[in-house]
């Protein structure tokens, strides 16, 4: 789904500004952007963390006689010590009778993990096998076809397919969005590599027998951070989105787990009378995306010269 | 020209060869026979050893991969064992909604999108730039179906001017059509229309820096004259290959959007597919959007030319 921004990126130049500068970095954790972006994703990080503390109940309680209550509405809930307590439910409470604001609250939690995981399993696996297709001439064409493929099934259509093969569960939701980022990360390592090995300090190095490993991980693997943390960002954007769509078809993580997909998803049925089931779970996700997007769009102004130059 | 033609068409061989074998090993990745998984949970034994003689299943795997492409080459894909006819049949019904949205929406964001980036990269800086990438950015934050909802929950429920689901053939009504199609098409085109807009107005903003932009305007030409016939015209390549990417967006786009709004096609068709496990199914609406994507971007490739002279193969 980051198909739109990783052709925008301009991975040498990256490359280039960010070794040549370390203040480059400086420079970019200040522009407002990331600044903005990343403030908010703070705060999204403490709600994540901080989520037993913030006023909430067990996300996953069902309260049959609390069951579709509109934001607002006053409701005594039965302890198990048999007393009783009010609480005023924010968000209202589900069919179920689950309260809305902690299912909110808790899904943060599966959210940023659903985007951090994929994001860094998508960099790792995608880094390994284009450091291989843009160093080993002869694996190269056979990785690059592979890709070109992967590529070729719609990024949704593929993470359906995987999940179909598997059946549902967190760790192969994850999976099932990670396949189709990774070739993405791929052509963009191996565009780096190619560009890299030409430059003279390249050369220098093999010239005087410096051994492929070393080569790898001391010249050529630090080129790829800037970009790949460009790429990192919007792969966590997109992925967060991805596991609300999986969810939300019912093909996602399993439905009592409470992702902000899943709340969306069960509350499909009943959407034209208790609209609040899919509308705060929505302002969370598209405020949590659209942070991670802005800081996206800033690292990748500030580390990428070219591109910052137009805007 | 006919010459590049033929080798890009060669060189899509190999993409879906690996599309073709992705798909062919999908049924065998499954834990389990995959006889049994394609005769459903409800299958008995002997219809279980029919499929596996039908598909060849006791034969060695290159020969099963064999007979499979054989028989999809030859537009057989298999008989869908939940909706209980031939996939081909079935993909045959559902084929319509789909290319009715894919269309509308096709137009809808190129119609909105394309004069949007012109605008802001002319306007640079300026407030309108500011809304529209503000817009792109927001677009590309929001869920697809969480779009449909809200425009369901203010046109159809509030409003009441648009009907909330369902869908009338283009033969049956059109004006029903007609109104059961916009909603879903807004939708579906939010997403590709901030995708479009954002491109559009990088590469225009390039062009506008170019000599013959400055040299057009110094001959005195209008400012509409310098936009579409110099800047969108010389932009107007990364512009078509990003809505050749977007076809991506626009058919993953498409199963959420065809769920959300009731339209059953093949996106539905795709889901009710995974949720019942009809693997035949899953396998040929995968292919099928796939060769769709692969030969999309076939055709902006060629396209190319006719908007670029400099342009030549």
């Amino acid at each position: 789904m980051s198909a739109i921004t990783e052709e925008a990126v301009d991975s040498a130049s990256i490359a280039a500004a960010a070794t040549k500068r370390k203040s480059l970095w400086l420079v970019a954790l200040r522009t407002p952007a990331v600044i903005f972006g990343g403030v908010i994703l703070l705060v999204m990080l403490a709600i994540a963390i901080l989520a037993p503390f913030l006023g909430t109940v067990d996300p996953t309680r069902i309260d049959p006689a609390a069951r579709n209550k509109r934001p607002g509405t006053e409701i005594t809930m039965r302890l198990d010590d048999g007393s009783t307590v009010k609480r005023v439910a924010i968000f209202g409470t589900d069919s179920l009778g689950r309260d809305v604001y902690s299912r909110v609250i808790y899904g943060t939690r599966v959210s940023l993990v659903i985007g951090v995981a994929v994001a860094l399993a998508s960099v790792a696996i995608g880094l390994v096998i284009g450091l291989i297709s843009g160093y080993i001439r002869w694996a190269d064409s056979i990785i690059m076809r592979i890709m070109d493929g992967l590529m070729a099934i719609p990024g949704i259509l593929l993470a359906i397919a995987l999940v179909s093969i598997w059946r549902a569960g967190l760790i192969t939701v994850i999976f099932a969005i990670v396949v189709p980022d990774v070739p993405r990360v791929v052509r963009l390592v191996r565009s780096v590599v190619l560009t890299v090995r030409e430059e003279p300090y390249v050369e220098g190095a093999i010239s005087v027998g410096t051994p492929t490993w070393t080569l790898m991980f001391r010249h050529i693997l630090p080129n790829t951070v800037a970009p790949l943390i460009v790429q990192g960002t919007f792969i966590a954007a997109s992925a967060i989105l991805a596991e609300a769509i999986l969810s939300f078809l019912g093909i996602g993580i399993p439905p009592e787990i409470p992702s902000w997909g899943n709340i969306m998803a069960e509350g499909r049925t009943l959407f034209r009378v208790f609209p609040h089931n899919i509308l705060y779970p929505a302002i969370f996700l598209a405020l949590t995306v659209l942070a991670i997007n802005i800081m996206g769009d800033g690292l990748r102004d500030t580390l990428d010269p070219k591109m910052s130059k137009k805007v | 020209m006919i010459d590049f033609i033929v080798r890009r068409l060669i060189a899509i061989i190999p993409v879906l060869a690996v599309v073709a074998v992705f798909v062919f090993l999908m049924l065998r990745l499954t834990p389990g026979d995959p006889a049994a998984v394609i005769a459903g949970d409800n299958a008995t034994s002997d219809q279980i050893a029919d499929i596996r003689e039908k598909l060849g299943l006791n034969e060695p795997i290159w020969t099963q991969f064999a007979i499979w492409i054989g028989n999809v080459l030859q537009g057989n894909f298999g008989e869908s064992f939940f909706f209980k006819k031939t996939v081909a049949e079935l993909i045959a019904q559902r084929i319509e909604p789909t290319l009715a949205l894919a269309v509308c929406t096709l137009i809808l964001a190129v119609v909105i999108a394309v004069p949007l980036g012109v605008l802001a990269a002319w306007r640079h800086g300026s407030l309108l730039d500011r809304v529209v990438m503000g817009f792109a950015v927001l677009g590309f934050s929001v869920p697809v179906f969480v779009i449909g909802y809200c425009l369901i929950y203010v046109f159809a429920i509030e409003l009441g001017w648009l009907p909330v689901q369902g869908y009338t053939r283009i033969g049956v009504n059109f004006g029903q059509f007609v109104e059961r199609m916009i909603l879903p098409s807004i939708t579906l085109a939010v997403v590709y229309i901030a995708l479009i807009a954002r491109i559009t107005r990088a590469s225009v903003l390039e062009v506008l820096n170019e000599d013959y932009i400055r040299t057009a305007r110094a001959k005195g030409l209008s400012n509409r004259v310098v936009l579409m016939r110099h800047a969108l015209r010389n932009a107007a390549v990364p512009i078509l290959t990003v809505i050749g990417i977007g076809v991506a967006l626009l058919i993953g786009g498409a199963v959420v959007t065809e769920s959300v709004f009731g339209l059953p096609g093949l996106g539905r068709l795709t889901v009710e597919a995974v949720l019942s496990r009809d693997f035949p199914t899953i396998q040929t609406v995968i292919l099928l959007f796939s060769v769709v994507y692969v030969v999309i971007n076939l055709l902006i490739d060629v396209a190319y030319t006719l908007f670029d002279p400099r342009i030549r193969y």
